[in-house]
C-alpha cells in the first residue's frame, strides 16, 4: 500500500518530440486514478513511466514516499495489467501467475497458496492447468490481473486492459475491477481512451491531452464542471454542445447571425462559446421566454430513437447540436423547437477554450 | 505511444557478448578468406611462389579472355537451365496433382520428399551406378535396345547424366513450394473461375498458374544458386568435370584452377566473379522478397 | 469445392505414383544392388529384387574396414557424419539464437552494422572463397579434426535471420510483462523465448542435420585421413570405374547407409520439417 506522486514528470523522445509535458500528480493510498485522454494523449507513457518501463526524461516519482526514477520495473513493487493481456503462451494459468514469484525466490508453498488464492478470487481455480490459448478472452483478462494479484504490490498498474473485450463483457469486468480494487485497497493507476470506464471508475480523474494534463479531479466534478472545452467534449456521451457566441452593443450574436437574449451572460470581447450538455435542454412547448435561462431556437435535423430515450439532431445558430429527451420524441425533421438552457446548467468558455 | 518502437532490455555489454561467437567466426572464415581472394585476384605469383606482384586487371582479363573459362560459362549456364526447368517442371506438375487427390496426399509426400536428405554427390553416385556403361542395369537397357550410351565418353551424355541427378535431388524441395504455394490460392477464386466457365485445364493456365508466379520465381532463383554452387559433388562425384571439359561448371574449375593446377591468382579472379554472380542472384532475390512484403 | 471428376483423379493418382517411382527407383536400385554379391552387381542386368547377401554385406562394410579407404569401416566414416552433422546443427543453432537475440532485444551503437555484417556472409558460400580459407585452415592447424570440419560451417547468416524474423512477433508487451515479474534478459530468454521457439529450433535443426550431412566440398577440403573422412568422402573415395577391383557390393552398403540417416530425419520430422522448409525462406 503507498501514495504514488508524479512531479513534473517529463518525456522527451530523441532530441525534441515532447511526449509528456510537465505533470504533476499526487494519488492517495489506495485510490484508483484513471488517466483518460485520446490516442496519442501520453496516457500510456506517463504508465509506463511509473512502471519503469520507460525512463523518465525529467521531474520524478515516487512510490511510497521513495524516489523510484532509477530502479527497474521488478525493483518498484508494481504489478500491472497490459493490454493484450501479455500472457506466457507456453505457461499454463498456473505458472503465468506464478512466475513473478518464483523470480523473487519465494518459497514454494507460499507462491502456491498465494495462486490458489487469486484464483479462488478471480474463479479460475478450474482453469489453473490451463494454457491461454484454451481460454476464452473474458478468462485471459483474468489470468492477467490474477497474475498482479498474487504479487501483492504497492501500486496496480492498468494500460487499457478491457480494450479487447467486446461490450457486454467489459461492462461487466468495469464492475469486478472496480471492486476489487476497493477489496484489496491497492493503490491503483488506471489508463484508458473510453470516458465511461473513466467515469464509473475513477475516484481520481485525471483528463490528459497533447502530453498535458487538461484537468484533474472527482469524475462528477469534472463533469459537472469542465476546466475547458477539451474536456467538456471529451467527458460525456453525447458530447457537450459548444455554441460560439459574439456580443456586440445590442445583445448576444450567434455565428449565422441570429440574436438571442443576453440573460446577464458577460461575454468578453473576443468571444465566447456556451456549453450544455445534452441532457439539459428543455424544450418548451411554446415560444414565451422561460425566465432564469437561455432561450434558442433549434431545426431539427433528424431523430434517433433508442428506447429509454432520444436523441434529436439538429442546428442552433449555425452550429450542429444534439438534445437528449426521454422516452420518443415527437419531433419530425425540418421542425422548429424552442429549446432552454436553465441558467445553472449553462458553461461559458472563453476564446482560448478555458472555462470563464 | 510508444508501442510501435521494439521493447528491449536496458544492456550496455550484454550483446556484444551475445554476438561475438558468430561474429567472431564470421570474420575469421568469410571476411578474412574472402578479402584475401579479392587480394590475390590482383596479384601474380611466380610457378615457384617465391615472388609476387601487383598485376592490376590482367588476371581477370586473361580468366575472361581463355575459352576454357566462357566454356565453363556456357557448361554452367546449360547446366543451371536445364536443371532448374525440369526440376520445377516436374515438381509443378507433381505438386498439382496432389492438390488434385483427396486420398493419400501425406502419403505421396512423405514418399516424394526423400531425395531432400541425399546428398548432391551420392545422388549424382546413385544415377552413376544406374547409368554407367560397364555394370549400369539402366545403360545395359539402353545399349541393348542399339544406343550408343557411353556418359563416360561422350559429353553430352555425361550433361544429360548429371541434370538427371541435379534435377532429381531437387525435385522435392520444389514440390513441398508448389504445394504450399497451390495451397495458399484461395479457394473462392477458383471456384469463381469454375462459375465463370473455366474448364479445369483454362483454370490452371488463367487463374493458378499466374498466382503462383511469386513462388515460381522464387524457386527459379534457388535452382539457379543450386545449380551453380551445391551441385559441386554430383559434377565431383561422377564426371570430374569430363569427358574433355564438358561438365566443367565455373565452381568445379575455381576448385581445379586452385587445388589441382594451382594457378593462384587464376582462381582467385574466378572466386571474385562467382562472388559478383552470387550477390547479383542474392539482390534478385531479396528484391522479390520485399516486394512480398509489400503484397503480403 | 469444385467437384473433379473421378477419371482426373485416377489420372492425378496415376502420375504421383510414376513421380514416385522416379523419385524412389535410384534409391531402391543401390539397395538391391547391397545385397548382391559383387558377382551379380558386374554382371547387368540387375535383378529387381533384393538378394540374399544382406547381412553379410553389411556386416562387411561396417566393421570390416574398406580397403580403398585405408581399411577405415564405414561405422567410422559414419561416427565422423554423425559428429559433423550434429556439431553444425547444435552450433549454428546456438550460435544464431543468441545474435538474433541481440540484434531484436537490445539497442546498442554499431547493431544494425553487425547485422548486415552477418547478413552479407548470405553472399559469400564456401565455393567463392575456397583457397583462402583453406589456407587459413592450415595455418590454424584445423585440417582433419573436428573443429575444422564444423566450426567455418557454424556461421550462418539463414539461421540468424529466421530467429530474428520469429523474434520480432513476439508482442512487446511480453517483454514488459516479464520485466515487471522480475526477469533480467538471461532469465526472459531462457523462461520465455526458448520455450517460445521450440518449433523454430526443431525445424531448423532438421535442416541443418541435413545440411551437415550432405556436405562435400568442405570435408574434400579439410580431411586427408582416411579415418577423419565423412561419409560421403569416404564413399567417393571407393568409387572406381577404372580399377577392376572397386568391391561394389560394399560401395552400394555405403551409399544407403549414407542416405539413411537423413532420410529417417526427414521422415520421422517431417511435420517440422515441411514448415521450417517453407518458412526459412520466406
Amino acid at each position: 500500500m503507498a501514495n504514488v506522486e508524479l512531479t513534473n514528470v517529463r518525456k522527451v523522445y530523441g532530441s525534441s518530440v515532447e511526449a509528456v509535458k510537465g505533470i504533476n500528480i499526487a494519488i492517495e493510498d489506495g485510490a484508483l486514478c484513471v488517466l483518460v485522454g485520446p490516442s496519442g494523449c501520453g496516457k500510456s507513457t506517463l504508465l509506463r513511466m511509473i512502471a519503469g518501463l520507460e525512463s523518465i526524461t525529467d521531474g520524478t516519482v515516487k512510490i511510497d514516499d521513495k524516489v523510484v526514477n532509477e530502479l527497474g520495473p521488478a525493483e518498484r513493487d508494481i504489478a500491472m495489467v497490459f493490454q493484450n493481456y501479455a500472457l506466457y503462451p507456453h505457461m499454463k494459468v498456473y505458472d503465468n501467475m506464478a512466475y513473478g514469484l518464483r523470480n523473487r525466490g519465494m518459497p514454494k508453498d507460499q507462491i502456491d497458496k498465494r495462486v490458489k488464492d487469486a484464483a479462488q478470487i478471480l474463479e479460475l481455480t478450474q482453469l489453473l492447468e490451463r494454457r491461454p490459448k484454451e481460454l476464452s478472452g473474458g478468462q485471459r483478462q483474468r489470468v492477467a490481473m490474477g497474475r498482479a494479484i498474487v504479487r501483492s504490490p504497492k501500486v496496480f498498474l492498468f494500460d487499457e486492459p478491457l480494450s479487447n473485450l467486446d461490450a457486454k463483457l467489459r461492462g461487466q469486468m468495469r464492475v469486478e475491477i472496480k471492486n476489487l480494487q476497493r477489496q484489496l485497497g491497492v493503490t491503483s493507476v488506471y489508463v484508458t481512451h473510453d470516458q465511461l470506464e473513466a467515469m464509473t471508475l475513477a475516484d481520481i480523474l485525471v483528463v490528459m491531452n497533447a502530453g498535458s494534463v487538461e484537468q484533474i479531479g472527482a469524475p462528477l466534478d469534472i463533469y459537472e464542471k469542465p476546466a475547458s472545452t477539451f474536456v467538456a467534449s471529451f467527458i460525456g456521451a453525447p458530447p457537450m454542445n459548444l455554441v460560439p457566441v459574439k456580443a456586440d452593443h445590442s445583445g448576444l450574436v450567434l455565428k449565422d447571425g441570429t440574436r438571442i437574449g443576453a440573460e446577464g451572460l458577460s461575454i468578453p470581447a473576443t468571444g465566447a462559446l456556451i456549453g450544455f450538455r445534452p441532457e439539459d435542454l428543455e424544450v418548451s412547448a411554446g415560444t414565451d421566454t422561460h425566465i432564469g435561462g437561455l432561450a434558442l431556437d433549434l431545426k431539427v435535423l433528424g431523430v434517433e430513437p433508442v428506447g429509454a430515450e432520444s436523441y434529436v439532431y439538429g442546428i442552433i445558430g449555425g452550429e450542429r447540436v444534439v438534445v437528449r429527451v426521454p422516452g420518443r420524441s415527437t419531433s419530425n425533421s425540418d421542425d422548429q423547437l424552442r429549446v432552454i438552457v436553465p441558467k445553472q446548467k449553462l458553461h461559458l468558455f472563453g476564446a482560448d477554450g478555458k472555462r470563464i | 505511444m510508444a508501442s510501435s518502437t521494439r521493447v528491449t532490455f536496458p544492456n550496455k555489454f550484454l550483446p556484444y557478448l551475445l554476438l561475438a561467437p558468430q561474429l567472431a567466426i564470421t570474420a575469421i572464415f568469410f571476411y578474412w578468406p574472402a578479402s584475401q581472394a579479392i587480394y590475390q585476384s590482383v596479384l601474380r605469383e611466380d610457378p615457384f611462389g617465391l615472388s609476387t606482384q601487383f598485376v592490376g586487371l590482367d588476371n581477370f582479363r586473361r580468366v575472361l579472355g581463355d575459352p576454357n573459362y566462357l566454356n565453363s560459362l556456357q557448361v554452367t549456364v546449360i547446366f543451371s537451365v536445364a536443371t532448374a526447368l525440369i526440376a520445377m517442371a516436374l515438381a509443378l506438375l507433381l505438386a498439382v496433382m496432389a492438390d488434385k487427390v483427396i486420398r493419400g496426399k501425406g502419403i505421396y509426400r512423405t514418399l516424394l520428399i526423400w531425395p531432400y536428405a541425399v546428398a548432391p554427390a551420392i545422388a549424382g553416385m546413385l544415377w552413376l551406378f544406374l547409368f554407367n556403361p560397364s555394370m549400369g542395369t539402366l545403360a545395359h537397357l539402353v545399349r541393348s535396345a542399339g544406343y550408343n550410351w557411353d556418359p563416360l565418353l561422350n559429353g553430352d551424355q555425361a550433361m544429360v547424366l548429371i541434370v538427371s541427378a541435379a534435377a532429381w535431388k531437387q525435385i522435392s524441395y520444389n514440390f513441398l513450394f508448389f504445394v504450399a504455394g497451390l495451397q495458399s490460392i484461395p479457394k473462392s477464386l477458383i471456384e469463381a473461375a469454375a462459375i465463370d466457365g473455366a474448364g479445369e485445364t483454362k483454370r490452371f493456365w488463367t487463374i493458378v498458374f499466374p498466382l503462383l508466379a511469386p513462388t515460381t520465381f522464387f524457386l527459379l532463383v534457388v535452382n539457379t544458386v543450386y545449380a551453380f554452387f551445391d551441385t559441386f559433388g554430383i559434377i565431383h562425384a561422377v564426371t570430374g568435370g569430363g569427358p574433355g571439359k564438358a561438365t566443367e561448371t565455373l565452381v568445379y574449375k575455381v576448385y581445379n584452377d586452385g587445388f589441382v593446377n594451382l594457378i593462384l591468382g587464376d582462381s582467385a579472379a574466378q572466386s571474385v566473379i562467382l562472388m559478383i554472380i552470387v550477390i547479383g542472384l542474392t539482390a534478385i532475390q531479396f528484391r522479390y522478397v520485399e516486394r512480398k512484403v509489400h503484397y503480403g | 469445392m469444385i467437384q473433379n471428376n473421378p477419371v482426373g483423379r485416377l489420372i492425378a493418382h496415376v502420375i504421383l505414383i510414376i513421380g514416385i517411382l522416379i523419385v524412389a527407383f535410384p534409391i531402391y536400385y543401390t539397395f538391391v544392388a547391397s545385397t548382391q554379391t559383387l558377382q551379380e552387381i558386374l554382371r547387368p542386368p540387375l535383378s529387381l529384387l533384393p538378394g540374399g547377401h544382406f547381412w553379410e554385406n553389411y556386416s562387411a562394410a561396417l566393421f570390416g574396414g574398406v580397403g580403398r579407404i585405408g581399411g577405415v569401416g564405414v561405422d567410422r566414416l559414419l561416427f565422423n557424419t554423425l559428429v559433423m552433422a550434429l556439431g553444425i546443427a547444435i552450433g549454428k543453432i546456438c550460435i544464431s539464437i543468441l545474435s538474433a537475440y541481440a540484434i531484436v532485444f537490445f539497442r546498442f551503437p554499431g547493431r544494425m552494422v553487425f547485422f548486415w555484417l552477418i547478413f552479407i556472409t548470405l553472399m559469400l558460400p564456401v565455393e567463392v572463397r575456397i583457397l583462402p580459407t583453406y589456407k587459413i585452415m592450415v595455418d590454424l592447424g584445423l585440417i582433419d579434426t573436428y573443429t575444422g570440419l564444423i566450426l567455418p560451417l557454424m556461421a550462418s547468416a539463414t539461421a540468424t535471420l529466421l530467429f530474428r524474423q520469429f523474434f520480432m512477433t513476439i508482442p512487446g508487451e511480453l517483454v514488459e510483462a516479464a520485466r515487471v515479474d522480475g526477469a533480467g534478459p538471461w532469465r526472459f530468454f531462457k523462461d520465455i523465448l526458448l520455450p517460445l521457439s521450440k518449433t523454430n529450433i526443431a525445424a531448423l535443426f532438421v535442416i541443418l542435420f541435413i545440411y551437415g550431412w550432405t556436405q562435400y566440398l568442405w570435408p574434400l577440403l579439410m580431411t586427408n585421413r582416411n579415418d577423419m573422412s565423412t561419409i560421403v568422402i569416404g564413399l567417393r573415395k571407393m568409387i572406381s570405374f577404372a580399377d577392376a577391383d572397386t568391391e561394389w557390393h560394399l560401395v552400394m552398403v555405403t551409399c544407403i547407409l549414407a542416405i539413411l540417416p537423413p532420410i529417417l530425419v526427414v521422415v520421422l520430422m517431417q511435420r517440422w520439417f515441411v514448415r521450417g522448409l517453407v518458412e526459412t525462406e520466406k
